[in-house]
């Protein structure tokens, strides 16, 4: 088995291919858990890796309680965020790890199915699952039936509602939720939705207990968690740091530039933090006094020859072309949002009253979407005007920056099939 | 309809995705709802006391007025302590 200080744990025995099940067996052998299931998972203090770190054995009680025969658990690897390869990495490592995870979820609520979704424009990490799900078809019969789903990609396709949404009716759309928390459900059938990583972690936790799982991370963050990072580095690295790893070791896993002017933390419904910060420890409780979070694991370096203007701009116009346009203040919102800031980042003549306006309808749209994608990119652009305050003074001024006028870009924007999708332009 | 109860709060609620910004929720209840430039909806999230009468009767009119059906009033059994709501 493997011991508690060993690193790393869910990219475990990794060899560039996805290990089999006899290999995923050998390699984390059933240890000896001290208690029972969800007294060890509400003890290891594990929350959410999909961005909200909402702790999970809190989301598991509530399943629990409901009495229902139709019960599942959805594994989310749909994985929206451009910058974010986490979950591709550790089902194209350990895709078993992650199923065994969703069968402990699934045992422990009294789940008869489970779920499994991949984006289908990830046709590697479709196979490796599909593959895995036949060798565990032939070894043993026990416990939830799986199956795999793959809806197409979209940033807010993997948003929790919009992914039970398409399980259920085949829309990718966010659903309406007036309390939170809300049970999803499919047909009548309740549902709990766990990240990729976050099934992985309670692979290990069913396996060796809350202590084991301890041993890494902080008091408020324990364990270890998967990040990506992109942007101004030498090598793109999905990296599994414990948590409370400072950012400066993270960044060298990457050899990122060692001085960046800002970072993107979280993804892009995350916020900017300024390049000084680089010895705040990687746990939520450390970045929250700075406005950002760990989020869905991911960091975009900036260097210094880029210009944070002109990269929050080409973000927010991807995001708003991402909106699902079912509520208003997102569909007509977030494209307002857009403009503005291309007035700033172009530095026009219109940039001081674009400015203006930016933070005003900053101000209006967020908390009234059905999902949290306009909140996320308000978030962003807060965070934008608050660290790069000095560029955006230039800017509004007509005065780009040299960053601006240099065209290098860090922050991975997928690009648009047609100009003509941008609707509103 | 019919009972009035004179404690706690409500507030008016819209469905996002319902709303297709009529705007006819800001001319019936217009101290509760006003409209952002894209004409959707802005409405204060901190309850209004169900003991003021003529608030939650325009609110009613709102939620019956909305031709996309998206409003609805939610009560809030406790009112928090302090000048936070809005009688």
């Amino acid at each position: 088995m493997i011991q508690a200080h060993d690193l790393p744990r869910l990219l475990h025995g990794d060899t560039g291919r996805p290990l089999t099940l006899a290999q995923h067996e050998a390699t984390f052998p059933i240890g000896a858990r001290p208690g029972g299931l969800f007294e060890e998972l509400e003890a290891s203090g594990l929350t959410g890796r999909g961005g909200a770190a909402f702790p999970t054995a809190r989301k598991v009680r509530l399943l629990r309680e409901q009495r229902n025969h139709h019960k599942f658990v959805v594994v989310n690897a749909m994985e929206g965020e451009p910058g974010a390869h986490k979950d591709q990495s550790l089902l194209s490592a350990n895709p078993h790890l992650v199923l065994d995870g969703a069968e402990y979820l699934a045992a422990m609520i009294g789940a008869k199915n489970i779920a499994v979704a991949v984006a289908r424009d990830n046709p590697s990490v479709v196979n490796h699952v599909t593959r895995a799900l036949h060798e565990r078809e032939r070894r043993h019969d026990r416990g939830a039936k799986f199956e795999l789903h793959t809806p197409p990609w979209r940033f807010v396709a993997g948003e929790e509602s919009a992914l039970v949404h398409w399980l259920d009716d085949n829309e990718s759309l966010p659903q309406y939720r007036p309390q939170r928390p809300t049970i999803l459900r499919i047909g009548h059938g309740p549902v709990l939705v766990d990240n990729a990583e976050t099934c992985a972690n309670v692979g290990l936790i069913g396996r060796y207990g809350a202590a084991w799982f301890r041993a890494h991370g902080t008091e408020q963050s324990p364990g270890t968690t998967l990040v990506s990072v992109t942007g101004a580095v030498e090598r793109p690295t999905v990296a599994e740091v414990p948590l409370g790893t400072t950012l400066r070791e993270i960044l060298a896993l990457a050899d990122a530039d060692p001085n960046p002017l800002a970072l993107v933390m979280g993804g892009y419904g995350g916020s900017w933090l300024d390049g000084r910060h680089l010895d705040l420890p990687y746990a939520n409780e450390a970045l929250a006094p700075y406005g950002v979070s760990v989020g869905a694991g991911i960091i975009v370096v900036l260097s210094r020859a880029g210009c944070g203007v002109v990269e929050t701009h080409r973000v927010v116009r991807w995001m708003a072309n991402e909106s699902a346009r079912q509520c208003g203040p997102c569909a007509f919102g977030l494209p307002a949002l857009a403009e503005d800031l291309g007035h700033l980042a172009h530095a026009t003549r219109d940039a001081a009253a674009a400015y203006q306006r930016l933070v005003e309808r900053a101000g209006v749209i967020e908390g009234r979407g059905a999902c949290r994608h306009p909140d996320g990119v308000v978030r962003f652009v807060r965070s934008a005007l608050a660290v790069f305050a000095a560029d955006f003074e230039g800017h509004r001024h007509g005065a780009a920056c040299a960053g601006a006028q240099s065209r290098r870009h860090f922050a991975a924007v997928p690009t648009l099939e047609r100009e003509d999708e941008l609707i509103w332009e | 309809m019919g009972m009035r109860r004179r404690t706690g709060g409500f507030v008016l609620a819209v469905n996002p995705i319902q709303c297709d910004g009529f705007g006819h929720c800001t001319e019936l209840a217009p101290d509760l709802v006003r409209l952002d430039e894209w004409g959707y909806p802005i409405i204060d999230k901190t309850p209004v006391a169900l003991s003021n009468l003529s608030a939650l009767e325009s609110a009613r009119l709102a939620v019956r007025g909305c031709p996309r059906q998206a409003l609805r009033i939610e009560r809030v059994s406790d009112l928090p302590e302090g000048p936070a709501h809005r009688t």
